[in-house]
């Protein structure tokens, strides 16, 4: 077994030593009904050949995106990682280390969260951010209670601009609580009236920026309208790239930005592990959930970092946190704040205006594809189509699929309720897509519709 | 103190690090794109940055420099023993690593059509199976991304079933003292009550407290089996019993499954939902707090209420269900983006088949096996909190340290000194000046007899009167001592440009 060090001579030796007859006499407190006397009949250990040859096999029966024109974004994009990125959060100082409870010896970790912390405000336009939640959707349900908390009011409306699964994670979070959810439709067309909504007990209004069908929004009106009745705004991000080209929400006004950062530095790996990016204006830290890195000096007066602020947390607070949390998304920080110091002021700005440009692009060339209307009046690196009234937009996304194209996500496999989206067609683009992709995608399109 | 009269401020391989900040320079590039293909007029709607981000702009060698020096501030499993009780530090085994970044594994969305995705989904139910079949639990909901997240997900399940069997008034949570405080937090979230009851002497919740405390408006008993005392809960079964007689469910806290993976179900213990930390049990790395998950097994009365999304077996291969329209159940909702933290079930799963079920079995054997060796070799010079074996962590207190003027944070500090990361300290509570120590079962007998021999140094040291050494402790670190308080106070949180400041 070769992640076990002991022989079987150790084994007896140090039993020996404790002055046990076996292993099982260590385990004398467990009830005797309850204690297995064999392993179960489950598959037994295997070498490192026959784990990869199981995982190469299931990893075979997957099209992955680099093998096909890819056009999905749908809360998570596709961008080219840096190859440094992985290979530095392979060293096993970030990889393996827990927790920095011990900041003496957890510096590296603590450094890399301050930094990451700036980097997410600075890219948010706030005045301070978390170092991490688990994902985008977990972050704004944090979001909604956070607002409760400071506003001291209950009612939440969220946008149909929201990400779906932002949207139902929320919904559920605030499920069983005094506060409560108050659900708009989804809005392909970008029409919805959220001042119409706002009232002296809303305590925030959470939309996207650009929103899930692509629409970007100068949100300064709704900011403003919020804030003249008490209420916060909250803005939700779906691609952190989009920041390097569109005004940062705390320029129009949020009180709180949330975001899916996994898209720069952690890749796809199938929707998770996640990372979910928090930050917010600094008159509200100390009612923010998680964990906050900050700057202080040690004994000799050299600057150093620590996890600070704790007494909003469980561990300290217990039924009264902010927040249950405790691990975050760590390493996927780590991840983030390389990508984005590799990329720096220079190269984001580059990456955002090739992810704007390339949308454009495809949407151009869509146009000309019979049926094929886009519906967003404006958009990032995302936007809606509609494929004409009769047409399942998830049967051609198959079709598709069958010709090797990943095309796409059809808007009724959030809402499959709304007939009005069934021809709704979701498809992003971004600079890991090339001309060829793009006219394999409209060829194909063409010949469907 | 230690020199620090070199030039530079560096002393050798321990060099100072500037903030990415304080090493940028305008117009240095760490990436290669291709210029945009001109764009006649934008889709931006007027929202076009108009201030610059204010992020540093630096190259690829500057970058790598930057972060490597960090990493060697960092101590990791990787660096040295790592007893942290209750956070299960063992060896994070690199071939999870490779398999999770094939990419066929790696490089596929969420949102992929199902038929391009079945070996991702296969991956998700192979784990799932797993997870039944290691604690003899029905199902398994597999989306929540941490262990207080799965507690939550739990008591929602919970709280769901309750609701519906007109059970809704029950919202009393019973929660012993020694609990993680997610317990509590996670109760809270769920609209719960938190009524926290007593332990007995011997560190195992008082079996009449609770019947006492028991009533019809309780939800559910929250347990950490084995307990944060490191000890196994004797009476569980008749803590079960209880519980199910009082029409309450029985949720247990698995942070410390990883003692009795194996070797004992879940299932036969009366336990009605527990969480499996898969960066504990199950080895994927903490990556500095996270990211980790938190699967939670459900008995058969609660698995109608699992969260969405989860796989199922269906006429064309694996189905991942979406919507409640579609599941044949009453899922309480969703607690997270996508489909799970499939990044780390790939590892979990990845070390769970490289161990099978005899190496599971074994791995719980030498991780108890290790903490009583460690308790053997200190409790005749530490002050063990309480008496027999203990499960895969040992407990101490501080009555050792009586009248050394050394109290546990500085004999923590100390160790650190010595080449160690410390134990937990000041947890569980109920314990003063708590030291709990969990060697898991990666150690080999040489380091767990360097361990015990340092620490029985230390002991006698400090019994000895040489509070001051301790005190100064850490002193071969990159930063000594830091000042936590000046960081609440004064919170800086952020770089600034020095205009700002």
């Amino acid at each position: 077994m070769r992640y076990l060090p002991h022989t079987e001579a150790d084994r007896r030796a140090m039993l020996d030593a404790i002055g046990a007859a076996d292993v099982d006499a260590l385990f004398v407190d467990v009830p005797a009904a309850a204690r297995l006397a064999q392993p179960l009949d489950l598959p037994r250990s295997q070498g490192e050949m026959e784990v990869e040859r199981a995982f190469t096999r299931m990893a075979g029966k997957n099209l992955s995106a680099g093998c096909a024109p890819f056009f999905i974004g749908a809360g998570l994009y596709r961008h080219h990682i840096p190859a440094a990125v992985d290979q530095l959060l392979l060293r096993g100082e970030f990889l393996t280390a827990y927790t920095p409870y011990q900041p003496e010896v957890a510096q590296g970790t603590l450094q890399v969260l301050f930094e990451f912390q700036s980097q997410v405000a600075l890219l948010t336009g706030m005045e301070a951010a978390n170092a991490s939640m688990y994902d985008g959707a977990t972050a704004t349900a944090e979001a909604a209670a956070m607002a409760c908390r400071v506003t001291k009011r209950r009612r939440v409306i969220l946008s149909g601009s929201l990400h779906p699964h932002f949207r139902s994670t929320t919904e559920t979070a605030l499920e069983y609580t005094e506060m409560s959810a108050e659900l708009l439709d989804p809005d392909p067309l970008g029409f919805e009236d959220l001042f119409g909504r706002l009232g002296e007990d809303v305590a925030c209004v959470m939309v996207q920026n650009p929103g899930f069908f692509g629409h970007v929004r100068d949100l300064r009106p709704l900011a403003a309208a919020c804030h003249a009745v008490g209420a916060l705004l909250v803005v939700a991000v779906g691609d952190p790239a989009s920041l390097g080209l569109i005004e940062s929400p705390g320029a129009m006004g949020a009180d709180i930005v949330v975001a899916e950062g996994q898209s720069l530095g952690a890749g796809m790996n199938f929707g998770g592990p996640g990372l979910g990016l928090f930050a917010t204006r600094d008159k509200f830290v100390r009612q923010m959930p998680g964990r906050l890195a900050g700057r202080t000096v040690d004994v000799d007066g050299r600057r150093g970092f620590v996890l600070t602020l704790s007494t909003r947390e469980q561990h300290i607070r217990r039924e009264k946190a902010t927040s249950n949390i405790c691990t975050n998304s760590g390493l996927c920080a780590l991840a983030f704040s390389i990508h984005l110091t590799l990329l720096g002021e220079t190269g984001l700005g580059r990456l955002a205006e090739l992810n704007h440009a390339q949308a454009v692009r495809l949407e151009t060339k869509l146009r000309r594809v019979k049926g094929v209307k886009p519906i967003a009046d404006s958009y990032f690196n995302e936007f809606a189509v509609h494929l004409g009234d009769d047409v399942d937009a998830a049967a051609v996304v198959e079709t598709l699929a069958g010709r090797g194209i990943l095309g796409g996500v059809p808007a009724s496999r959030f809402y499959p309720t709304y007939p009005e989206l069934k021809p709704v067609l979701i498809l992003a683009a971004t600079e890991t897509n090339t001309e060829a992709d793009m006219d394999a995608l409209v060829a194909a399109l063409g010949e469907i519709l | 103190m230690a020199d620090t009269t070199t030039l530079s401020g560096n002393r050798g391989l321990a060099i100072e690090e500037p903030l990415i900040f304080e090493l940028g320079h305008p117009g240095r590039l760490g990436v290669d794109l291709p210029e945009p293909p001109p764009v006649d007029e934008d889709r931006l709607k007027g929202c076009r940055r108009q201030a610059p981000v204010g992020l540093p702009d630096l190259s690829e060698p500057q970058v790598v420099r930057h972060y490597t020096r960090l990493s060697q501030k960092n101590y990791g499993i990787d660096t040295g023993f790592y007893p942290l009780g209750s956070c299960t530090m063992k060896h994070n085994p690199r071939l999870a690593e490779k398999v999770a970044r094939l990419p066929g594994l790696a490089d596929l969305h969420p949102f992929q059509p199902q038929s391009t995705v079945q070996g991702a989904l296969e991956v998700i139910d192979s784990l799932a199976g797993w997870l039944k079949s290691l604690t003899g639990m029905p199902a398994v909901a597999m989306t929540p991304a941490a262990g207080a997240h799965g507690e939550w997900c739990g008591l929602m399940a919970i709280r769901a079933c309750h609701e519906d069997h007109g059970q809704g008034h029950r919202r009393r949570v019973l929660v012993p003292e020694s609990a993680h405080g997610t317990n509590p937090a996670s109760a809270a979230m769920c609209g719960f009550t938190v009524d926290s009851i007593p332990a007995k002497d011997n560190g195992r919740v008082d079996l009449d407290a609770l019947r006492a405390k028991l009533g019809d408006d309780v939800a559910c008993l929250m347990l950490t089996n084995p307990n944060t005392c490191g000890l196994f809960e004797r009476e569980i079964l008749e803590i079960a019993e209880a519980v199910h007689a009082a029409g309450a469910f029985f949720y247990c806290d698995g942070a410390n499954y990883n003692a009795i993976v194996g070797r004992v179900r879940i299932a036969d213990l009366g336990i009605d939902a527990m969480h499996i930390n898969l960066h504990k049990t199950f080895a994927t790395p903490h990556g500095g707090g996270g990211p980790g998950a938190g699967p939670t097994v459900l008995s058969s009365a609660l698995a109608p209420y699992a969260p969405l999304p989860f796989v199922v077996h269906g006429d064309k291969g694996l189905t991942l269900v979406e919507h409640a329209a579609d599941s044949g159940a009453k899922p309480f909702g969703r607690v997270k983006g996508y489909h799970g933290q499939f990044g780390v079930f790939i590892r979990a799963l990845a070390y769970i088949i490289s161990m099978g079920a005899d190496g599971l079995r074994l791995a719980s054997s030498d991780a108890v096996l290790n903490a009583n060796y460690l308790l053997a070799g200190l409790k005749d010079v530490l002050s063990p909190s309480f008496e027999g074996p203990c499960m895969h962590e040992c407990l101490f207190d501080d009555r050792f340290l009586k009248d050394t003027g050394v109290s546990t944070l500085d004999f923590a500090k100390a160790l650190i000194d010595e080449g160690y990361h410390p134990m937990t300290m000041y947890f569980p509570l109920v314990v003063h000046g708590a030291l709990l120590m969990e060697p898991t079962e990666s150690e080999s007998r040489e380091t767990l007899d360097q361990y015990i021999a340092v620490v029985r140094g230390l002991a006698e040291r400090a019994k000895a009167g040489a509070a001051e050494s301790f005190k100064a402790a850490p002193r071969f670190t990159p930063r000594r001592r830091l000042d936590e308080t000046l960081a609440a106070r004064t919170p800086v949180l952020r770089w600034k440009p020095e205009a700002a400041e």
